[in-house]
Parts: structure tokens; sequence; C-alpha cells
């Protein structure tokens, strides 16, 4: 009787307990995106805000002026993915075939801590590594690689690298916990069946690492697509990406309206790949 | 049985044929290629993560402006930062800089103190009560951590602006942009941060230490006080110091509802980063990176020994 008095307590201040967290996302977290989707149906008004009446008009220059913008936001994103999960598949693997403990734990350890450093002067730091004077010209024309020093500062090269850079954690960590389970006697038994190095790896070591390759490449592709820090550092005019684009709508002579039509396009193209890697892992299972 | 199983499911009849001697010799030399490959790209990618911070660190103690040689150790840097100095032109103020530290303190701190509590409760809620939609309550503190930072930056400014006007019309009041309005976003995403850290200790904790307690006559409230409570205490404060460093180190949910008065370290540090690069800048930088590394090595090996002791 007593444990199933406390026991439906239980149930009950379940619930109370949640309700804070709730309520707080609630208002300050999906209530806003609320307001986002339904100010980018409304008209500009004197100093960028919206007013009524609806209209459709921020779309359409979405999908017409800036466009090209998009599409270079969703590429850039992509390499980055694809960067990252080249680089950051040996890596996973690497940290999990070490046999002693303490370097195994230390390998996990150099990952993750530029991962928690601070994220802007980690970017930074590329501007000491690829400026005009910088760190990678210098030793480039020394060696005489090059004689005159690249532009490599404020590009789109420039954002790729800084976007890898800071994302390369979000791929090695999920990965990584795939691998840590993975059992690596199959690959013995693939090795016994006489599987060679690429079949075993495209047969039976892929497929059973696949949940990390791809909660690696949502993690990465969807922060990497709403980079506004990394581009406004390292990619000047030519490396700009929507994130840029949607924090000028905040400033001075800005469109409020506009800001969010953009918002709403990305956030689609995020909610997409969501709903991609939501299908995808339940299908693994 | 299960190689069995394993060769009918994994190798069409073909592949099987393709086995013999040579293959497995031709297998062995390049499985030494591939080792040795595997070692260049694991150590280049380490090379990558960490060369920046090295040479950002080395160069803060270089005795030189430039930033492509070596000549000598100094602090001229670290001194100059505390004596309005930064860089030949550029406009620095110390007042300004130490200002922008104490705004941050305050900001962190409470946005520490609101998400570590409300983000333990929910993480109890989740581990141990049930009620219908927490799958859906699950999915919801999934959220913030995906969703890009620009976009809850965004959307809570548009927010405020909306229940601001509402509240003007209403009440006549003038609220605005300050402590108040960064302190709610950050909170908004430490709450999940530090709910998926609590959680990962609650799930190491034996549910019989409870029941035993509730066996011996503790009410609900002992048993979370003198049983519950100690043993996520490593759990709570590693989640509160993650919150902690992630609102130290917030600059877009900041930027975006940041009024007049309340710069933030990051908000301060990023003009000075867009300008130019100057030693001063690397110096502020490292001292940056080597608080938040503090922060971040005692929230681990909080974590680490929650891990080992159960």
């Amino acid at each position: 009787m007593q444990a199933r008095l406390t026991a439906r307590n239980g149930r009950q201040n379940g619930f109370l307990l949640a309700l804070p967290a709730l309520l707080w996302l609630l208002f300050f977290f999906i209530l806003p995106l609320a307001i986002v989707l339904i100010v980018s149906f409304m008209t500009r008004g004197t100093g960028g805000s919206a007013v009524l009446p609806l209209t459709l008009d921020h779309y359409e220059r979405v999908f017409t002026v800036f466009d090209g913008i998009f599409v270079r936001s969703v590429r850039i994103a992509f390499i980055t993915m694809v960067i990252c999960l080249l680089a950051g598949y040996p890596l996973a693997f690497f940290i999990r075939t070490r046999r002693n403990a303490w370097v195994r734990n230390m390998a996990l350890f150099m990952v993750i801590l530029p991962f928690w450093t601070n994220f802007l002067v980690r970017t930074y730091a590329w501007r000491i590594l690829l400026g005009r004077e910088g760190t990678l010209n210098e030793m480039l024309v020394s060696a005489g690689v090059i004689q005159e020093p690249l532009q490599l500062l404020n590009t789109e090269f420039a954002v790729l690298v800084g976007l890898t850079y800071g994302f390369l954690p979000f791929m090695v960590l999920p990965i990584y916990a795939s691998v840590e389970r993975f059992d690596f006697r199959f690959v013995e038994a693939a090795r016994d069946l006489g599987a060679n190095d690429w079949h075993t790896f495209w047969r039976v070591v892929l497929p059973m690492t696949m949940p990390g390759v791809i909660a690696g490449c949502i993690l990465v592709f969807i922060p990497a697509i709403g980079a506004f820090v990394t581009p406004d550092l390292l990619g000047g005019t030519r490396g700009l990406m929507i994130g840029n684009l949607i924090q000028g709508q905040f400033r001075g002579t800005g469109n409020m309206p506009l800001g969010a039509a953009l918002s709403v396009v990305m956030m689609s193209v995020v909610m997409l790949s969501l709903i991609f890697y939501i299908r995808f892992s339940n299908r693994e299972r | 049985m299960a190689n069995k199983a394993l060769s009918r499911s994994i190798f069409s009849p073909r592949e099987r044929e393709q086995i013999d001697a040579g293959q497995l010799r031709r297998g062995l030399f390049w499985q030494r290629i591939g080792k040795g490959g595997f070692f260049v790209s694991a150590l280049t990618g380490y090379f990558f993560l960490w060369a920046p911070i090295v040479l950002l660190v080395a160069f803060s103690f270089n005795d030189s402006r430039a930033v492509n040689e070596w000549r000598g150790f100094t602090f001229q840097w670290y001194e100059n930062i505390f004596n309005d100095v930064v860089g030949t032109e550029a406009r620095f103020s110390t007042d300004l800089m130490l200002n922008a530290v104490k705004n941050s303190l305050i900001v962190s701190l409470a946005a520490t103190l609101i998400s570590t509590v409300i983000g333990t409760m929910v993480a109890l809620s989740l581990a141990r009560g049930r009620f219908p939609g927490k799958k859906y309550l699950d999915g919801l503190l999934f959220l913030p951590v995906v969703i890009p930072e620009i976009t809850q930056g965004v959307s809570l400014a548009m927010f405020f602006v909306v229940v601001f006007q509402y509240i003007e019309r209403m009440t006549g009041l003038n609220p605005n942009f300050g402590f108040s309005t960064i302190i709610i976003g950050h909170v908004a995403f430490n709450i999940s941060y530090v709910a998926i850290v609590v959680r990962a200790r609650l799930a190491g904790m034996n549910p019989r230490l409870e029941e035993a307690a509730n066996d011996l006559g503790a009410d609900g409230w002992r048993t979370f006080w003198h049983v519950t409570f100690p043993l996520i205490l490593p759990g709570v404060i590693a989640g509160g110091l993650l919150a902690f460093t992630l609102s130290l180190d917030d600059y877009v949910v900041t930027f975006f509802n940041a009024g007049v008065g309340t710069t933030t370290l990051p908000i301060f540090v990023y003009g000075l980063l867009k300008t130019s690069v100057t030693p001063e800048i690397n110096a502020i930088s490292t001292i940056m990176l080597v608080a938040s590394t503090i922060l971040i090595g005692v929230s681990l090996i909080l974590q680490g020994r929650g891990v080992s002791r159960t």
C-alpha cells in the first residue's frame, strides 16, 4: 500500500518536475519560432519592423534575389560535412583501436577539449594562419612553393576550413560512440570467411557503424548551414552565408520580415534533414 | 553457426569464390599500408585540431608584432591589455573590457543557476516519472541542441519585440532588451545540456537505493535529499559547469538579445577580432582559452568520477 502510494505520487511529481522546463521551452523557444513564421508573411514597416497586410513577397525575394547565397550555404555545409566525415571516421577508429585505456581516453579527450574551448577564439586563430602575412603564406613562400602570398582569408576556402575545424568533433564523437559498441569479432569473422579489407569495410564495418555516421553528418550539416560567426570572421563578402544575410536584416536599415522568411527557409532545410535522420535511424534499428 | 549465418548474409557466392591464397598475401600487404595511412590520417586530424590553438598561444608570448616569425618570449601583450593598449591604432579600454567580464559573469551565473535547477528537475522527471507525452518532451529537449543558434537568437529577439510592444500598449511601461533577455535566451539552450548530463548520471544510478529508502519509511522528499541528490550531485555540478561555459562563451544568442550597456565579453572581443590580428588580441584569446579549459576540465573530471564510482 505504502509503495503503491509513493509510486502514484512519483507519477504526479514526475510531470510537475518537468513543468518549468516545459513552460520555459514553450514560451522562449517554440513560441518565438511560431512568431518568426508569422512575421515572415508580414509587410515591411518603418525601420524594418513588421506590419500587416500579409504578403508572400519576402519568400519570392528569398528564391529570386538570394538563391545564390542559399545554394552557396548548402554547398559549403555539404562539403564541410563530407570533409568532416572523411577525416573524422578514421580518427574515431584510431581512438577506438588504442589498446591502453589511458591512451584511449587521452585520444578522445584531445578531440573533445578544443571543441569546448571558445568558438570565437578558435575561429580567430585561423585569421592568424590564413592572413596575407600569415603563418601559412609565410611557410609556403619561404619553402619556394609559391612566389606571391595567396589570398586565403576572405574566401569560400577559408570558410570551409573554419567550419571543418569547428565541427570536426561533432562528427568524431557520434561515430566513436558507434564504433565503441562495434564488436571487432565481426571483422575476424569476415576475414576468416575470406573477405578482403575492402569487402570487410564496405559490407561489415560501415553498415554497422552507420547510425553514428548519420548522426555525425546531421550534427555537422545543421550548424554549418546556420553558421554566421565563421563566414563573418573568415569569409568576407566572397564567403557570405545565409546566417550573415539574416543577421543583416536585424541591423539599422534591415528588414525584419525578410530576415524571418530567410530563417524559415533555412529552418525548412534543417527540418528536412532531421526528418531524413529520424526515418533513417528508425530503419537502422 | 554464427559464421555460417554471416557468410550467407554478407557475401554472395561469387564473392566467396574470390578467396585464394594470392589474395590473402596481397591483403597482408595492403593491411600494412592501410595501417600506416591510418596513423598518418589520425595524426593529421590531431595536428589540424591543435595547431591553430598552439600557434595562437605561442604568438601571444612572441616578442614581435608580426605573426610569422618567433622573436623571443615576452609578457608585453598581457601587460598592454591591462593598460588600455591594443595594437598601434586600435581604440581599446581596459575598463570596458573588465566591465564586459563583469556583465558576462552576471549573465552566466544567473543563467547557470536557473538552468541547472530546471534542467535537473526535468532530468529527474524523465528518468523516474511516468506521464503521457514523455516522448514528446524528450524530443522538445533535443531541439535546442540541434537547431542552429542563429535561429534561436533571431526568433527570441522577434518574440521580445512583439511582447514588448504588447506590454507597452497594455501598461504604458517601456521594457527593453537587457540582462533579463540575454539570461532567458541562455537558459533556453542550457536546460537541454544540463538535462542530458544529469540524465546520464541518473541512468548509471541504482534505483534500488531509492526503493530501499522508501521501504525504510522515508518519504519522497527525504529520499530525494538524503539518497538521490547526493548520488547525482557530481552530475548536477558537471551539468552546471557545462552550462556556465556555454553561457560564458555564447556570442550568437547574446548578440541578438543584448541591450545597451549589457555588452558581454564575447561581444566585446568579437569587435576586436573582426578588425585586426594583434598580439594583444592573442593574449586576450589565450586567457579565454585557459579559463574555459579549466571549467571544462573540472566538469569532465566530475563526470568521470561519477561514472567510475557506480
